[in-house]
């Protein structure tokens, strides 16, 4: 029936004189449609099923984020109830025992601690990176450089693993005996000699993976920075530092905070690399380069091939854990993005 | 400021003096021959150590003189130059070092025999074999994840783009952006305790709704873009035409931004081509063929570099299967990459 209304609507040309009964249907036929076209935007069939077909797709976008959530919990509601020891603060994974104990409190550590000295190491480089592309460095090299940087955000991350256990590894060594000779003091440098496969190692690989995608999302927002502003600061007899301090990192500030929080993101849910680097245990201890701990991620892949359906149970407990951490980090850098869009509406 | 109004005599008074172009040269020169000097004296065997103490003075060496001869903030101005060159520097060690390492090891046992030999009656810690499986498992698992990840994030960012608005749109651009942010391993246990839940054993496809997970977020995102850029004269020349709005999108819209939307969707199959946590999870590998990728576990490019390196015991000749299989792996990536950028170019609206 839509279909012959609108036939008629679009076929016929409105000055045309016509027998009153067709008009006033058309007319008729013309209200309604206006009025539903007024609260829907669509009318015709092909309208109504490119509408439903667009509209399902983000609704089933929604229902896979719901049912992550839901068949996860599930699971691992399944696992905690039959946990002989304390989710939060056991320091054991024993799954495949007649009274199974496991908790995630040495997962949670190293998973915030590697996370940290990634960021503690990777944050300020990258800016540094970023704004060498776009204020110092020569126009000529800054296109194909952040070119190259762009594709090393593209390689996978079981590549960077393998270059970590074989490569990066052994280079260790050698910034171990310095931090223990001349720091091993205060506990948190202090190593027994083993082979470099800590937190610390783990934390430097993941700096050095998250490094191209906070420096491509830095620079594209100190490219934004209004020239006025910089012009602005140069007239003054800033120098180029000052200039730098004084309009570019305030603009950037929040666009920087935010792509540190998708670097984080990363940091905290990569799992090949570190499964590839870490030698695993479940203890907390405060050197960071004695090896040990473990992340969520790595737990995960290490455990799985070994887990009954209990164990892979437990470990999607611990999953649920990362995806809840992940979902507050990634929110949150969102939400200083959204913000950021209001102020930079001024960008003259 | 006052010496160095004193130093600046030839020019007029309203410039500072400042030092010669040639001055960092010269002051990173002589504290190389300074740290040299230390060294040898010192004792000192480590040529990083060297360089560590060369670098230190320098900073200082050009903080000094500067500061000296310009005034302090010319001097800091300078500090922050050198330590954004030495940061750039510092950074393009590793990234290099990875990417010549593996080109150097990975090209040791890559040849046509490793591309089309499986590691079917190959032991991990022997040489030869190959990873024609492994090729195959990718390339099914990506396929099938790109047919169901692609169209869904296209069609979802149309509904954004042409067709949001009110809650529900708010709902989807929120939850796409978080989604991107999931780690591939928690997609890859969700569809593991759909596997649970049914009883269902490792096959291809399971890792490829998981990838197809991670994938959609990427397409919509890069999509929603595309669509935005496409401009409001050209949707309303053709409704004013009295085209209907399904048929604007998919004749005028779509064609104009395909470029984009090609290149988005190419780049996010690079980035799924090397996930390995989720195929890990639920396609578990296989050193024989397996053709079929809805039964019986498979074989994938980056589960292979991690088995072959897990599974080694130390042994060369998987080390070297692994630096090749990351060799194809990053050729493959880097191929669709630069694919993607040329569509980009020779596609863009003009």
């Amino acid at each position: 029936m839509d279909i012959s209304t609108h036939k008629t609507h679009a076929g016929a040309p409105a000055p045309t004189p016509q027998p009153a009964a067709t008009r006033t249907t058309q007319r008729k036929h013309a209200a309604r449609g206006a009025a539903r076209g007024a609260a829907r935007g669509t009318t015709r069939p092909g309208d109504r099923i490119f509408l439903g077909l667009s509209r399902g797709a983000g609704i089933l976008l929604l229902l896979t984020m719901a049912a992550i959530a839901v068949f996860l919990t599930y699971r691992a509601s399944l696992a905690i109830s039959q946990d002989h020891g304390n989710f939060l603060t056991t320091f054991e994974w024993n799954t495949n025992q007649q009274q199974p104990v496991f908790g995630i409190a040495v997962l949670a550590f190293g998973t915030v601690v590697s996370s940290i000295i990634a960021m503690v190491v990777a944050v300020p480089v990258a800016v540094a990176i970023a704004l060498f592309l776009t204020h110092y460095a020569p126009r000529r090299l800054s296109g194909p450089i952040s070119y190259v940087i762009d594709l090393l955000a593209a390689v996978p991350s079981i590549v960077y693993g393998l270059w970590g256990a074989l490569i990066l590894v052994p280079h260790m060594n050698g910034l171990f005996g310095w931090l223990n000779d001349y720091l091993g003091w205060t506990g948190v440098f202090s190593w027994e000699g083993g082979a470099p496969r800590s937190m610390l190692t783990v934390g430097i690989l993941l700096a050095i993976m998250i490094l191209p995608i906070i420096t491509n999302v830095s620079r594209e927002v100190f490219r934004q920075v209004p020239r006025m502003h910089e012009e602005a600061a140069l007239a003054l007899g800033a120098t180029r530092w000052e200039v730098i301090r004084m309009s570019v990192l305030p603009f950037g500030r929040s666009g920087v905070i935010s792509a540190s929080m998708l670097g984080l993101g990363r940091a905290l849910g990569e799992t090949m690399a570190v499964a590839t680097v870490l030698s695993p245990s479940f203890l907390i201890k405060a050197s960071l380069l004695d090896p040990g701990g473990g992340t969520f991620a790595q737990n995960i892949a290490s455990k799985f091939s070994e887990a009954t359906e209990f164990g892979r149970d437990a470990l999607i407990a611990s999953g649920l854990v990362l995806f809840v951490i992940t979902l507050l980090v990634n929110g949150a850098a969102r939400l200083i993005i959204a913000r950021r869009k209001e102020y930079s509406g001024a960008n003259a | 400021m006052s010496t160095a109004a004193i130093a600046d005599k030839r020019s007029s008074s309203l410039r500072g003096a400042s030092l010669p172009k040639w001055s960092p040269y010269a002051i990173a020169l002589g504290s190389l021959a300074l740290a040299i000097l230390i060294g040898t004296l010192g004792g000192l065997h480590s040529r990083i150590q060297w360089g560590l103490i060369a670098g230190i003075l320098f900073i200082l060496g050009t903080y000094g003189i500067s500061a000296r001869v310009e005034g302090r903030r010319q001097a800091k101005d300078r500090v922050a130059t050198s330590l954004v060159w030495v940061a750039f520097l510092l950074a393009v060690v590793p990234l290099v070092s990875l990417v010549w390492t593996t080109a150097q090891r990975g090209v040791k046992v890559l040849d046509v025999y490793f591309l089309t030999h499986s590691m079917g009656v190959v032991a991990d810690t022997e040489p030869g074999g190959g990873i024609y499986h492994a090729i195959i498992g990718t390339l099914q698992q990506v396929g099938l994840a790109t047919l169901i990840g692609a169209p869904i994030g296209v069609l979802t960012a149309i509904y954004l783009v042409e067709y949001g608005r009110g809650r529900l749109a708010q709902a989807i651009t929120f939850f796409v952006d978080v989604m991107t942010g999931i780690p591939s391993i928690v997609a890859g246990l969700f569809i593991l305790s759909l596997m649970l839940i049914f009883k269902l054993q490792p096959f291809g496809f399971a890792g490829s709704l998981a990838l197809a997970i991670l994938m959609m977020p990427v397409v919509v995102r890069s999509t929603e873009e595309m669509l935005k850029l496409v401009p409001n004269e050209l949707r309303e020349a053709s409704l004013a035409l009295g085209v209907p709005k399904w048929r604007t999108i998919l004749k005028v819209v779509l064609p104009t931004s395909i470029g984009g939307i090609t290149t988005g969707i190419v780049l996010s199959v690079a980035r799924i081509a090397g996930e390995t946590a989720p195929v890990l999870l639920l396609v578990f590998g296989n050193p024989f063929i397996n053709n079929n990728p809805f039964e019986g576990a498979q074989a994938s490019l980056p589960l292979y570099i991690y088995q072959q390196y897990a599974n080694s015991a130390g042994s060369g000749a998987a080390y070297d299967r692994a630096w090749a299989a990351s060799l194809t792996l990053i050729a493959f990536v880097m191929i669709l990459n630069l694919g993607a950028r040329g569509i980009a170019r020779w596609k863009a609206p003009r």
